[in-house]
């Protein structure tokens, strides 16, 4: 069998010179004690970070009005989660994708999210024991999609006046609607819409907070506070903690990509972003066989500095 | 029973690899090559016990739930551990991969050692990042809103809900770290099975492969 000749990137010579004494398990012990000294010093003098949830009793409460706006947009199919399109619902011409390739499209609707439905009809549902919104429910489900279009382009016209001080002002020919925003907000101020949404689900535990999440992220309010905690998109915030703490700093150069165009300026940004980091993973997992990439350690020649020691001795 | 049965058992079989390949020489040294003297080499043990605090921290935690901490000085003070556990297992596995990187650590037959390590680095980042997601306050709330976009992107958002409190959870406190445990063992064997890369040799000790 042919042998291939010496590749410096990939062959060594194997060590067959001097050995010196090596104590693995003492080694492997000062270091756990080490880093234990060294968390329990960060622990005692930093501590962590842990800002209380938001909830939709808080957001409704803390600004009604940015609440009745989202419900709006959430009953008239005109949010960000009701434009979403898959994994939660079917929106034409939705969904990122890199050249003709919309992974997002290809795996479908599978947590399927009807925002009219699930964040403010399904919730209301729950307190018909209330007269007006019994009757505001029972004269929306009975009306055409035609009367329900009219209603709610009436109330949007109204929208920033109408709703100034209250979320029930009535304007013309709004039909039930300020009733159901109303009544949403209400039901929020009161708790009551965080338990509906958690348990939309059928079963009696949940984990899932998928509902209520989307409709929190839907509003303003909430990325309000995030920005003031300095955790925008456009501050960096996918790696930083709350406070002053070191979040997840080894997210840097996948944060960094969307404040550098092409990314920061296309529609297809996270698309683009995860696809070049997929690439980066790629090159740094399969180095080794990658000629030039795996070249470059050896025309660098850092390595005379970490083994100083060795070449001086040779 | 004959010997050559007992050879061609396959727990025979299996004791005579596991033998040849990993002596205790090999699995337990006294001595290591002259040459394995930087400071360098000190991060690959560092992540190591690093990660040997963040699996104990967080073993703690598990003990009374995910809420626990919320509520309680001493679930606070563990969670603060276990944060810091995983700051400084990152930053001593970052300078580890890049010391091995400029040393060209996959020579010789190691490449498998460096495919492992890597990408232990890369199921590290998601173990840490389902972490922040369980933490069931306002950090984890914003980190699942802004993280569903680039993971749905990507399609994985399809089986992958970051909005699921409790499929994050398992994933961070069983699926992630069984996978990054699995790694992290065979990578050290194979840096016992195949030793610590030798320094980049001179002209004149050229050999064949």
């Amino acid at each position: 069998m042919k042998r291939r000749p010496f590749n410096p990137d990939v062959d060594v010579v194997e060590w067959t010179g001097a050995q010196r004494p090596y104590d693995l398990l003492k080694e492997g012990t000062i270091a756990v004690v080490f880093v234990l000294i060294v968390v329990l010093t960060l622990s005692v003098l930093f501590g962590s970070p842990d800002d209380k949830p938001v909830t939709l009793k808080q957001w409704s409460n803390a600004a009604p009005i940015d609440f009745a706006t989202t419900a709006y947009q959430e009953l008239s199919g005109t949010s960000a989660v009701a434009q979403y399109g898959a994994p939660y619902n079917h929106v034409p011409g939705t969904g990122q994708s890199i050249g003709p390739v919309s992974l997002v499209n290809l795996m479908g609707v599978t947590i399927p999210i009807n925002a009219a439905q699930d964040f403010v009809i399904r919730p209301l549902g729950t307190q018909t024991s209330v007269p007006a919104i019994a009757t505001a429910l029972a004269t929306w489900q009975h009306a055409s999609a035609t009367q329900r279009s009219t209603w709610l382009t009436n109330y949007g016209n109204h929208l920033p006046t109408a709703i100034h001080n209250s979320v029930m002002v009535a304007t013309a020919n709004t039909g039930p609607v300020p009733s159901l925003i109303g009544g949403l907000t209400t039901m929020a101020q009161s708790g009551a819409l965080d338990n509906a949404l958690l348990s939309n689900s059928t079963s009696y535990y949940s984990t899932n907070y998928t509902e209520p999440l989307l409709f929190l992220g839907d509003g303003t309010y909430f990325a309000g506070l995030a920005a003031d905690k300095h955790l925008a998109g456009d501050q960096w915030g996918m790696m930083n903690e709350t406070g002053s703490f070191p979040g997840q700093a080894w997210l840097w150069l996948y944060t960094f990509l969307y404040q550098i165009k092409p990314y920061s300026t296309s529609s297809n940004a996270d698309a683009l972003v995860w696809g070049t980091m997929m690439l980066l993973s790629a090159l740094v997992v399969f180095v080794p066989f990658i000629p030039g990439l795996r070249s470059l350690p050896r025309r660098v020649k850092l390595y005379r500095l970490i083994w100083r020691q060795h070449y001086r001795s040779r | 029973m004959t010997d050559l049965q007992i050879e061609r058992q396959w727990t025979t079989r299996l004791r005579k690899r596991v033998e040849g390949t990993f002596p205790p020489e090999k699995m337990l040294p006294d001595t290591q090559p002259s040459y394995v003297a930087s400071w360098i080499y000190v991060f690959g043990v560092l992540t190591l016990a690093a990660l040997v605090m963040v699996i104990a921290t967080g073993c703690l935690l598990a003990i009374m739930g995910p809420t626990w901490w919320h509520v309680s000085g001493v679930g606070h003070f563990i969670n603060s551990t276990h944060l810091w556990s995983v700051e400084v297992f990152f930053f001593a596995m970052v300078i580890h991969l890049w010391g091995k990187y400029f040393m060209a650590a996959w020579r010789g037959g190691r490449s498998m050692t460096w495919v492992t390590g890597a990408v232990t680095f890369l199921t590290s980042i998601g173990a840490a990042f389902t972490g922040y997601l369980s933490q069931t306050n306002f950090d984890g709330q914003w980190i699942a809103t802004q993280a569903k976009d680039g993971i749905n992107a990507t399609g994985a958002g399809s089986v992958f809900n970051v909005l699921n409190l409790g499929q994050m959870l398992m994933w961070h406190i069983i699926l992630l770290p069984l996978v990054a445990l699995g790694l992290t063992v065979g990578h050290v064997l194979l840096v016992r099975k195949r030793g610590v890369v030798p320094p980049f040799a001179d002209v004149s000790e050229k050999v064949s492969a």
